[in-house]
């Protein structure tokens, strides 16, 4: 990667990262792995999810974040897909993580464990 | 989706819940609509709450009994049920969706902003979020003066724990004058229990690298150091990568962004001894000394780091930099209270439901945190008390829970904000075995430098521990105090200065708890061991001999199908045989 020069090239390299990460919509699993959530299985979901998926044949983003703060439903997953809101859901193991994929990624069906956004950001 | 929260369950939200699946049933609509249970929305005071998808309506306040018309209307009609909306306070307008109910969310996102949202991992991501726009802005549109005097204008207050003016702190570090000057970020998180700063340096390493450059640009420091804790390997690993991506890019280096400033960033291994976090110890910690404070001033910002003007920061006041610079002094100083602004992570633990971090806006009550963010107390107990600030702060009782937090009012309530700590009690703990662990912490993490915290804590522990063991007498108790005071005035520094404020809180909001542990040698909560007694109510016993065969020392004895009875002077009050008892037969005295 060349170094960015300039605050002109940073912003383009905004505007391109962008797009190239989020313009297009997709299947998008955020797996919380600070310390709280890898203490607690997080990696397990994260391997599960990634393999999971591809072996069900589901183009799908799976990313590696730091935890949101819900201690104590951890694992948490956020999952969003295409033109939906993201959803969070907590206490995620493989049995969960399974659920996910087969009812709400594959027919956009809520379950059990949901932890709604209770807070706005900037 | 219905909010499960402990608030919400509380509030008849089960029987909502079953109601809910009953009229879909009843209505043959079970397959294609499903009931969830989810967790809480943030909307506690007036639950229990409910959203339906698609949509996203959200209704407020919904009895059971609600569940039929918002089935025949909302679901098979399609009409909101008018009633049921949250209704705004100040403009009585209807609000519906989620986006618009946002801005009455207890907790505001600032610091945590990125945390959960970008891949620390890749740089791209975090510049996708706004990363090093700020630096961008201050390089190129900024003259150093002016980064100071926009951060002196937000208010921001340093959030390790003193509460001092960042932008003042920049201020007198930019006016020193010297070839070289550091900039340093204190990640030493010390109190037990705490874990915002490395969640923030877990979730978004390049918002603090970002904003080190910042502080380096306006007080003309080229060098930046993190002083890490190594039991914080994670964290240790993800600013590792977010540096060397930020060298890769010029984001760090010689030249950022054709600017001609230079700035990079190196990290600093500590070794987990609370004084470290203290910034005189920490910078001789860093030098390869013996992590001990030493007297300011000097203050650091005039000689630190190997005796050149050093800033000191904390995580969490880096971590507000870069929004203030995007979004304006005047954004980040309407956030708060008149004398604190902008907002607190606090990492709720203890006795509480929603154990994590919230991040809530200066001034935000204790009540508001403990129930409608952490979801109440566990097992339906009652709030005691909250501790804040750790070791060096005290408790906030029942009569603090409508104070809003904030540094000043802490203070008056005889706590601190500290870094942001938040354990929450309840009725079985007891207050004088709370202040024992914090002395126990203090001791064992005092340096030894200073005769006031080496010996004067290890006394105050002794005298706790005479009380909890019910050898005190009400003389004990001024001396105690006596001791406190003594200790506050003559320490060396912050950590000796501050830690006997546990007792003295505990000692003002709770003296009638210490006087049954010297008076009568009871422990009010139950918990001091050796001020209880085990008994057995001969009326409930019915000779099973399950608790004489599970005592490990022989302390009970009697015949079968007779009452038993338990010898004090054997019992070391495991409390197996109370577990053991079907028959609620076994109390404690």
């Amino acid at each position: 990667m060349p170094k960015i020069k300039s605050p002109a090239e940073l912003s383009k390299h905004k505007t391109e990262v962008l797009e190239r990460i989020y313009g297009k919509e997709k299947i998008r699993i955020r797996v919380h792995m600070g310390t709280s959530g890898q203490a607690s299985g997080a990696k397990t979901i994260y391997n599960f999810f990634r393999q999971e998926l591809e072996k069900r044949n589901i183009e799908a983003t799976v990313i590696s974040s730091g935890d949101m703060g819900y201690s104590f439903a951890e694992p948490t997953v956020e999952v969003k897909l295409p033109n939906e809101e993201p959803i969070v859901f907590g206490y995620v193991d493989k049995l969960k993580a399974d659920e996910i994929i087969e009812k709400y990624i594959k027919n956009g069906e809520l379950i059990d464990g949901i932890l709604p956004a209770n807070y706005r950001s900037i | 989706m219905v909010c499960g929260g402990t608030g919400c369950s509380g509030s008849q939200g089960e029987a909502l819940l079953d109601n809910l699946n009953l009229e879909l049933e009843a209505n043959a609509l079970e397959n294609d609509i499903h009931v969830v249970k989810a967790g809480c929305f943030g909307l506690c005071s007036t639950g229990p709450n409910i959203k339906i998808i698609p949509g996203n309506v959200i209704y407020t306040g919904v009895k059971p009994d609600d569940a039929k018309e918002i089935v025949s209307e909302h679901i098979m009609k399609g009409r909101p049920v008018e009633r049921l909306l949250f209704t705004d306070p100040l403009t009585k307008k209807k609000l519906t969706t989620e986006k618009e109910l946002s801005p009455f969310r207890k907790q505001l996102r600032l610091v945590l902003r990125n945390c959960g949202v970008i891949d620390p991992g890749n740089i791209d991501d975090a510049i996708a979020h706004d990363a090093y726009a700020a630096l961008s802005m201050a390089l190129t549109e900024m003259k150093p003066a002016d980064v100071i005097k926009i951060i002196k204008d937000s208010g921001l207050r340093g959030r390790g724990g003193g509460g001092f003016s960042t932008g003042l702190k920049w201020e007198i570090a930019a006016k020193n004058k010297s070839d070289e000057k550091y900039v340093v970020c204190n990640a030493d998180e010390g109190d037990p229990g705490a874990f915002m700063d490395r969640s923030v340096l877990e979730g978004d390493p390049h918002a603090v690298l970002e904003a080190m450059a910042i502080c380096g640009y306006a007080i003309k420091a080229a060098k930046g150091l993190i002083y890490i804790r190594a039991e914080y390997p994670l964290a240790v690993a993800r600013l590792k990568t977010a540096i060397e991506q930020a060298r890769e890019y010029g984001l760090l280096g010689k030249d950022i962004m054709g600017s001609g400033f230079n700035f990079d960033i190196e990290i600093r291994y500590g070794a987990g001894a609370f004084v470290c976090g203290e910034e005189t110890a920490l910078i001789h910690s860093m030098e390869g000394l013996r992590g001990e404070p030493t007297v300011k001033p000097p203050f650091p910002a005039e000689s630190g780091y190997r005796n050149k003007p050093t800033n000191v920061n904390n995580v969490e006041t880096f971590a507000c930099i870069s929004p203030i610079i995007l979004k304006g002094a005047e954004w980040f100083s309407s956030i708060g209270t008149q004398k604190s602004k902008g907002t607190k992570v606090f990492a709720l633990a203890g006795k509480i439901n929603n154990v994590g971090l919230i991040e809530v806006p200066m001034g935000t009550t204790l009540r508001e945190v403990v129930y409608d963010i952490g979801g109440g107390i566990r097992n339906g107990r009652k709030f005691k008390a909250a501790q804040t600030g750790g070791p060096s702060g005290g408790c906030l009782t029942e009569k603090h829970l409508d104070t809003p937090i904030d540094f000043d009012n802490l203070i008056e309530a005889g706590s601190m904000m500290g870094s942001g700590g938040l354990i929450v009690m309840d009725e079985d703990d007891c207050m004088v075995s709370v202040a024992k662990f914090f002395l126990d912490f203090t001791v064992e993490e005092s340096c030894g430098k200073c005769a006031p915290c080496r010996i004067g804590n290890k006394r105050l522990y002794e005298l706790l521990d005479h009380i909890t063991k019910g050898k005190g007498t009400p003389a004990d108790l001024d001396r105690l105090k006596n001791m406190c005071l003594v200790i506050k005035d003559t320490s060396l520094c912050g950590l000796g200065q501050s830690s006997p404020n546990p007792v003295l809180s505990t000692l003002e909001n709770f003296k009638d708890e210490y006087d049954s542990h010297v008076t009568a040698k009871k422990c009010p909560a139950g918990h001091c061991k050796d001020l209880m007694e085990y008994f057995i109510i001969s009326a409930n016993c019915v000779g099973c001999t399950a608790c004489a065969r599970v005592c490990p020392v022989g302390a009970i004895t009697g015949e079968r199908k007779e009452p038993h009875v338990i010898n004090p002077a054997i019992c070391i009050k495991c409390g197996a045989c109370k577990e053991k008892c079907k028959f609620d037969a076994i109390i404690i005295q």
